[in-house]
């Protein structure tokens, strides 16, 4: 009996942020991850969880914001342009230490762009729009199964790490279906329980005001927020050690290596078959954690390799890390599509072998 | 035994205020914590503060509190709620932050009915970022960025905030009340109470917007912004029930 | 070691979409691997609708396709769209009740399927697309009839066995 689960990305990820143990979820309509709100606007009420349609993506944030300081296991999503306006209060998640998931079904830019898949938040994602010294762990799946599990694993580790993370899908993962293994339900906390598991959490203290908890981002001294911020950087030192997850495929005896994040690496993975096929070997350094980003892998391609190429759904926005990760051992160049077009494994195949022969590959 | 006339309440911690000399926060501060404790509430009550001179009220507040940004005080509080449907939730907004950057939050949050109290005080100007014109502040009135005063034709007509929530139907107490006086401080204290009431027996959204001054900002002392209030406040924004559950509207 | 792509293409209230999902669902219970992909957006709002459907025996990289093994076309304008994506010796499926044009390809195995005037003839207009899936399911080695009648059955039930029955019959009508 086969398990799986034949399901659309949207649902699937957020059947696996309810059995992650999110019972809070806030949202505004876009496209393209409506399905998200709809989904969870029927199951959450199922499991004893609250939707809001919240006004704004501004407003979902925030509710967010309160819901997490409250102790709740929160996820909240939207696409490009609501990512934007969610910026501010990202930073003040991370500033006041308050857990949240957010996932990003992302589309096309600039401004209103367009609705079809796109990689061009990638900057938005890992470096951020919002002010101040803050940083966010980013996962991006590259199929369903990966996005349930990075989901459902993600709402753990914001409440561990006390700070949001960052899922970064696309119109196609969001918009396709493929068959997935959902993962077993976890226990929630009952609030009246939230401050056993999350002392700091906001509750109303009860009987004992020494017990009395504040949910801060305001520091009036410069001394107090230096502080502040270097415990933040001392969690972020942590998370970028621990949380670097990558997957490399031949890389070592590579004439090509391309790096592709998300639904480009899985259309990457066929243009390397492709290439096998005409007898040049072509590597994959696939990153699943975008921040922090996997550099090391980068040290494994040997110098029988030409050149490496950083394909994207972006203007090279990944290109950047790229290049911080090659350390100008090799040439690095870019195969990339925008505007909502997604490039075809012939398509990567084909420029991948154009730019080998313009490098003296073959 | 002598009976003590005035005592300190519980609500209060003792900390230094930064309110400056004459400025009515101290008493909307203190009229909301006392009522909870006497509603013996403060320990299942979680506040949220907002951005302005009230931004540090919660090291006066003796309840769980956190800081919400410029506006989003409602969307903060909404969320709370929803984990903690048994606390009583509430926000403490100026005008900037309610009636300008936060008007969509606070609209839709009396929308939905959120069970929530909002209060909302009004001193028809931007305190903490030094004078500047608020969505409340009057005509004629001069501030910073409408030094020979706020005209109609260049910024519109004051905002009354009570009567344009009173119109929904999620909203189902709000009441204007003034801290000028002591008769009025204690309309304002039985105010707070009802909305805290309100919201217990989980009826919907409750606001109390206090009348409030700001003598540094207003250029003058806290004597005569008191006078102020009275004669140039008052009648712009008249006091009274607006809305409650018993329908009885002013 | 089979792979194959194909396109569902029509314009929307065809039931487009529901014959990709059917067909994935169909090769769940085969325990082979498949994904959908959707159009979405505007251009449905235009009255097109396409998906893309592959089902394989191994892991599916690339979700989308460049080239079809096999093309449904339930209007004239999607056949036109389509028909060039097909690999030589590509299945086309044609609902001739609303495509009066004759494909351009001579290289490829064609079906002229009535689904329109079958489902008209059936009563409900609305079960072409079951009917152009059981053409699908019976003349291709991608999923079996059996699947599909499961899949069917299991969607349907729900509505009652009225409704399996009418769209089972429906599934069989056409036997070329």
């Amino acid at each position: 009996m086969n398990k799986k689960v034949l399901m659309k990305g949207n649902e699937a990820f957020s059947e696996a942020a309810i059995r992650g143990g999110c019972r809070y979820y806030f949202g505004y309509p876009i496209t393209p991850q409506n399905e998200i709100p709809e989904y969870m606007s029927h199951q959450l009420p199922k499991v004893g969880g609250h939707f809001i349609q919240a006004e704004s993506e501004l407003a979902a944030v925030y509710m967010a914001y309160g819901a997490g300081a409250a102790g709740g296991r929160v996820f909240i999503t939207s696409s490009s342009p609501g990512i934007a306006l969610m910026q501010e209060g990202f930073s003040f998640l991370c500033s006041a230490e308050v857990p949240t998931v957010c996932l990003t079904v992302s589309r096309c830019g600039p401004g209103i762009g367009g609705i079809q898949p796109g990689q061009a938040d990638y900057l938005q994602a890992t470096r951020g729009g919002g002010n101040g010294d803050y940083k966010i762990p980013v996962f991006a799946p590259e199929n369903l199964q990966e996005g349930v599990d990075l989901v459902y694993e993600a709402m753990e580790l914001s409440d561990e790490l006390r700070n949001p993370i960052f899922i970064f899908a696309d119109g196609l993962l969001g918009q396709m279906m493929e068959p997935v293994l959902l993962p077993e339900s976890r226990e929630v906390i009952c609030p009246s329980n939230i401050r056993t598991q999350k002392p700091w959490a906001l509750t109303g203290y009860g009987a004992d005001d020494s017990q009395r908890n504040r949910v801060l981002s305001l520091r009036m001294y410069p001394e107090e927020l230096e502080q502040h911020v270097e415990k933040l950087f001392k969690k972020y030192d942590k998370a970028e050690k621990e949380l670097v997850r990558y997957e490399a495929i031949g890389v070592e005896d590579a004439d090509v290596v391309i790096a592709a994040f998300g639904s480009v690496a899985r259309i990457a993975k066929e243009a390397i078959e492709i290439l096998a096929a005409q007898n040049i070997k072509a590597g994959l350094i696939r990153p699943i954690s975008l921040w922090p980003y996997p550099y090391e892998a980068f040290d494994m391609i040997t110098d029988k390799t030409k050149v490496v190429i950083s394909a994207e759904m972006s203007m090279g926005q990944m290109m950047q890390d790229v290049k911080l990760g090659v350390r100008d051992r090799f040439p690095v160049r870019l195969i990339n599509r925008t505007g909502g077009m997604i490039p075809t494994s012939i398509e990567i195949a084909e420029r991948t072998k154009k730019i080998l022969e313009e490098t003296g590959g073959q | 035994m002598k009976q003590p006339v005035f005592e300190l309440t519980k609500g209060m911690l003792p900390v230094e205020t930064i309110y400056c000399p004459g400025c009515t926060h101290g008493i909307s501060h203190r009229l909301i914590m006392e009522v909870l404790d006497e509603m013996g509430l403060l320990g299942s009550t979680i506040g949220c503060g907002s951005i302005g001179c009230s931004v540090l009220a919660h090291r006066q507040m003796n309840i769980d509190m956190l800081e919400s940004p410029h506006g989003r005080a409602p969307a903060v509080a909404s969320g709370i709620k929803r984990v903690h449907p048994d606390k009583l939730v509430f926000t403490y907004q100026g005008d900037g932050d309610l009636a300008s950057i936060g008007i969509a939050e606070i609209i839709h949050a009396a929308a939905r009915g959120e069970k929530i109290t909002a209060f909302f005080v009004n001193n028809a100007i931007y305190g903490m970022t030094g004078g500047q014109m608020a969505p409340t502040t009057l005509i004629g009135q001069k501030a910073t960025t409408c030094v020979t005063g706020r005209t109609v034709e260049q910024a519109g007509a004051p905002m009354r905030i009570s009567e344009l929530l009173s119109s929904l139907d999620g909203a189902v107490y709000i009441e204007r009340v003034a801290l000028n006086s002591p008769a009025n401080v204690n309309k304002a204290k039985k105010a707070v109470r009802r909305a805290f009431e309100v919201q217990e027996q989980g009826l919907g959204f409750s606001m109390v917007e206090f009348i409030s001054t700001c003598p540094t900002h207003w250029g003058v002392s806290p004597v005569q912004a008191l006078d102020h209030l009275k004669e140039k406040m008052l009648p712009y924004y008249p006091l009274g029930v607006y809305k409650s559950p018993e329908g009885g509207e002013q | 070691m089979a792979i194959n792509k194909m396109f569902f293409a029509g314009s929307g209230g065809q039931g487009i979409l529901m014959m990709g999902q059917i067909a994935c669902s169909a090769a769940l219970i085969e325990n082979k691997e498949s994904t959908f992909f959707p159009s979405y957006g505007p251009e449905m709002r235009g009255g097109t609708a396409n998906c893309t459907v592959i089902i394989s025996d191994k892991t599916i990289s690339s979700p989308v396709i460049f080239e079809s093994d096999c093309v449904v076309a339930m209007t004239a304008p999607s056949m036109v769209k389509f028909e060039p994506t097909l690999k030589p010796g590509g299945i086309l499926f044609l609902n001739t009740s609303l495509i009066h044009q004759a494909p351009k390809r001579s290289d490829i195995t064609i079906y002229e399927v009535p689904a329109s005037e079958i489902a008209n003839e059936m009563g409900n207009s609305r079960i072409a697309n079951v009917i152009m899936l059981g053409a699908f399911a019976r003349n291709t080695d991608i999923v079996t009839p059996e699947s599909v009648e499961k899949v069917i059955h299991d969607a349907f039930i729900a509505k009652g066995e009225k409704i399996v029955d009418l769209n089972l019959k429906a599934l069989n009508y056409w036997k070329g």
